[in-house]
């Protein structure tokens, strides 16, 4: 006895899935269904719904392929792979050798292609009119993919207008929704398009006739395709056309120019890396912070060619408001300090390892966010130019992110704390003033303050015995 | 835009598609997968969209063309040269943006691949390109795909600017060897070229593991065959070097051809084609099935690969103790090296010997090689009599197809 089940043309994935929930439920053999598709159907049953049961996540990958093939068959061959993988072969489909699954896979394998050369072959014309901006495309595919396409092109063309038209229906997107409508003609898309001429002007520009080779075209974009594409046009003139083409290249190559050695510009051309402060200062300001959010690029500043070259770690809050480095709480902190060090800040140069503010927005409060190593790397080739256009005599990292950017390796504070060579230059390695004012416990802070003065003592007797 | 392109614009863009198609890379791939947002407009889908093929056989992806084709530069081998006769253009930032969104609106491409000659500076040119990336993101939300060809001549903060941008940022080594770099281009500098590698390499590391986003789907080079006197022994150990240094995620093989006006310097006779070809099938030995640059040079003769047969055959014939191989029992090492056999058959394998034994018909399910690795492969049923015959290069080397 057959149990003969009509389902809707094309890919009908609800029909089938209910169909086959009905088929499970009632223990219906595979050679006992007989599939249709079409309107004209006498007899065949609607799909009956049962209880929903699990397949394997693979299996459902490829039910949602082969149900867009236009193969006849592949209702009942998926159905045939349902009932075995419930029947003891839930590995079927892992057995690629097996004739069943070998030919689902080889129909999914069409299915796969005929979507990926929809996606790269549709070819959108431009339209305005009263309704606005509009793209327009009629495509022909090879399988009932109609509908499987359409989350690629809503993906890509969110923001654009458009319809693709085909033979068995057409894909409306208006910018916020998808409507699947009937089947469309190819006189419904516009004869022009404002930008295809300078496509078809690519097309051949792009071609080398010196590499001639049309089997490799045709195996990957078949003449069928060709009537859709515009560029397809040009191809047997391109491909006419080569021979002559090669000639014309060689003879070209053979006239040589007589044209001037532009010398001059070429020497100019060595003296493009910042030679002052103020060049290389133009272009940190010009620049886009690899930060996102803070509002300007916190420059160095302080004498050229000082004994001391400070080294913080980023503007904060107050900083990137003011425009310059260390004048909040922690530059305060290191101003005061300094002077009882006995070091004159109107005789070093002070900047930061990073030139914008790193923050996280709590309510009004912008709270410091500390560089990541790539970040702070990222900014290491500014600094570097700084400090060799500074040319101070003793570099003092302040903190593990200023010791990073200056060395290029990272260093453990509490372990280098003292003298330390950093890349090319004598330093010092201390703790960022910032971390005193962090330490909540004031016996703490008394002590790390203490060690701090003690360092920068330290750094005023070796800027010295470095001069 | 108004009716058609302006005639001044597509003569540009005539010529500086021109100029760029000698840079053989044009992939669209290794991109995370993304989608416009709202107001946007374009998707990457990681595996990349040949969007038409032209008659060279080759896949048009990107709109791939130069910012300018003026270049202070005098690589001989390039037909951009300052010395050569080639007419010259320059685009606008502005008209490249728009040409690309334009284009990519309808469907043409997948992005864009800028690369540039070299005008005023180094640093001026990656500074246009930059902002070429830089106006397509932030001004116009473009999230298709984009490849800048940086410049390692550049100031390496640039180079930085440049990956915050683009999908792919890549150097082109274009000749594999320090000597014939500073003979055949004498404005370039190989340890510029290593540095900028190994600089724009460490970025895409950190980037991957802060979450960022610099360069995500890698870099990759180009590397000219048949300028200079270099053997593919040479080439294949420079790109293994290049992937395990600097985890290329690819290199692109480029034969040398006259046809670009080159300069007396090099060789008036272009290297055969079918060497790219076996470049790359070399290549993908390298990256995918195990094999060393040694042991596929060895598979050649004096320091050349076979123009006849696949690198893969010629390793086997001259190791054909090591054969046959027991298609349900080998380890997937040894099923790499079996001629015929993919690797994407081999997993197909693995997978199915769990379940039964295979047969020659099993495999011929799970691979459209069978031919070439019979006399290496033994299955269920058959053992190949001939893999010690000595007329088996002759009855395997198939005639080549693709040129």
């Amino acid at each position: 006895m057959q149990t003969r089940i009509a389902l809707a043309p094309g890919a009908d994935l609800p029909g089938f899935r209910a169909a086959v929930r009905g088929l499970v439920a009632r223990g219906v053999k595979p050679r006992e269904v007989l599939w249709e598709t079409g309107a004209s159907l006498f007899g065949a049953a609607p799909p009956q719904d049962g209880p929903a049961f699990s397949l394997p996540r693979a299996a459902a990958e490829l039910i949602g392929l082969v149900i867009c093939h236009r193969d006849p068959a592949r209702h009942a061959l998926l159905y045939e792979m349902i009932w075995r993988l419930r029947h003891g072969e839930p590995h079927l489909l892992e057995m690629r050798h097996d004739k069943l699954t070998h030919r689902l896979e080889m129909l999914a394998k069409a299915v796969r292609r005929d979507l990926h050369k929809m996606h790269a072959f549709v070819r959108f014309r431009r339209v305005e009119d009263a309704q606005g901006e509009r793209f327009l495309a009629w495509f022909e595919p090879d399988h009932h993919i109609l509908e499987a396409t359409s989350g690629f092109f809503v993906n890509r063309f969110r923001s654009l207008v458009w319809s693709i038209l085909t033979p068995e229906g057409t894909l409306h997107w208006d910018g916020t929704r998808l409507e699947i409508g009937p089947p469309g003609q190819r006189g419904d898309v516009p004869e022009r398009d404002e930008v295809e001429s300078g496509w078809l002007d690519y097309y051949q520009s792009i071609f080398n006739p010196a590499r001639l080779n049309t089997a490799m075209m045709q195996k990957e974009m078949p003449r069928k395709y060709w009537r859709n594409l515009p560029e397809a046009r040009l191809i047997p003139e391109l491909v006419a056309q080569a021979p002559a083409r090669v000639e014309e290249m060689i003879a070209r190559a053979a006239a040589m120019s007589a044209k001037r050695d532009p010398q001059k510009a070429v020497a100019a051309m060595a003296a493009q890396t910042p030679t002052t402060l103020a060049a290389l200062n133009r272009i940190i300001t010009a620049s886009p912070p690899f930060l996102a959010g803070s509002t300007r690029a916190v420059l160095g500043e302080g004498v050229m060619q000082p004994a001391i070259a400070f080294i913080g770690e980023q503007p904060g809050d107050e900083e990137d408001a003011q425009g310059r480095c260390f004048v909040g709480p922690a530059g305060q902190l290191l101003d005061a300090m300094l002077a009882r060090a006995g070091i004159d800040r109107a005789e070093c140069y002070i900047t930061n390892a990073v030139k914008h503010f790193k923050f996280e927005q709590r309510g009004k409060n912008r709270l410091h966010q500390s560089p990541t190593t790539g970040e702070i790397k990222h900014y290491r080739w500014w600094l570097l130019k700084e400090l060799e256009l500074v040319r101070p005599r003793l570099v003092v990292a302040l903190g593990a992110s200023a010791a990073l950017a200056v060395g290029g390796q990272p260093v453990c504070v509490t372990q280098a704390r003292g003298p330390a060579q950093l890349g090319d230059w004598p330093a010092f390695v201390t703790t960022h003033p910032s971390y005193l004012l962090r330490l909540p416990d004031e016996q703490a802070r008394r002590a790390a303050e203490a060690a701090f003065l003690q360092d920068l003592r330290a750094v005023r007797r070796l800027a010295q015995t470095h001069a | 835009m108004t009716a058609s392109l302006d005639p001044a614009l597509t003569a540009k863009l005539r010529i500086l598609a021109d100029a760029a198609k000698y840079d053989a890379s044009c992939a669209s791939s290794g991109a995370p997968k993304r989608a416009a947002g709202k107001g946007g407009l374009g998707s990457t889908t990681g595996a990349g969209i040949c969007h038409s093929y032209t008659p060279d056989g080759r896949c048009v992806s990107l709109l791939k063309i130069l910012l300018t084709n003026y270049c202070l530069f005098d690589c001989a081998y390039c037909i951009n040269r300052r010395s050569s006769n080639v007419p010259r253009a320059r685009f606008s930032v502005r008209e490249v943006v728009d040409l690309t969104l334009a284009f990519y609106k309808r469907n043409y491409i997948e992005g864009l691949f800028l690369s540039s000659g070299i005008i005023r500076s180094p640093d001026y040119t990656m500074e246009q390109m930059m902002l070429v990336a830089k106006s397509l993101r932030q001004d116009h939300g473009f999230a298709g795909y984009i490849h800048l060809k940086a410049i390692p001549e550049a100031n390496p903060w640039l180079i930085e600017q440049a990956g915050l941008w683009a999908d792919r940022l890549s150097i082109n080594l274009e000749l594999p060897n320090e000597t014939s770099l500073a003979r055949l281009a004498p404005e370039k500098q190989a340890p510029a070229i290593s540095a900028a590698m190994g600089q724009m390499q460490q970025r895409i590391v950190e980037a991957k593991a802060e979450r960022r986003r610099f360069s995500p789907s890698g870099q990759s080079t180009q590397i000219i065959v048949g300028a200079d006197a270099t053997d593919d022994a040479a080439v294949l150990a420079k790109s293994a070097a290049l992937y395990g240094d600097f985890k290329l995620r690819r290199i692109y093989y480029s034969a040398y051809s006259p046809h670009q006006a080159v300069s007396a310097a090099l060789p008036a006779k272009p290297p055969p084609l079918q060497r790219e070809n076996r470049l790359y099938q070399a290549d993908w030995l390298l990256r995918y099935y195990g094999f060393t640059a040694t042991e596929i040079a060895a598979g050649g003769e004096g320091g050349m690969l076979d123009l006849e047969i696949d690198p893969k055959l010629a390793w086997a014939l001259k190791n054909r103790g090591q054969f046959p191989v027991d298609v349900n029992q080998a380890p997937r090492e040894m099923l790499l090296r079996v001629p015929g056999l993919g690797a994407r058959a081999v997993e197909k394998i693995i997978a199915a010997r769990r379940f039964s034994r295979l047969r020659l018909a099993d495999v011929a399910r799970l691979s459209s090689g069978l031919k070439r690795m019979l006399p290496f492969l033994i299955t269920e049923d058959h053992r190949p009599a001939q893999t010690d015959r000595l007329d088996l290069r002759q009855r395997l080397a198939v005639q080549p197809s693709l040129f």
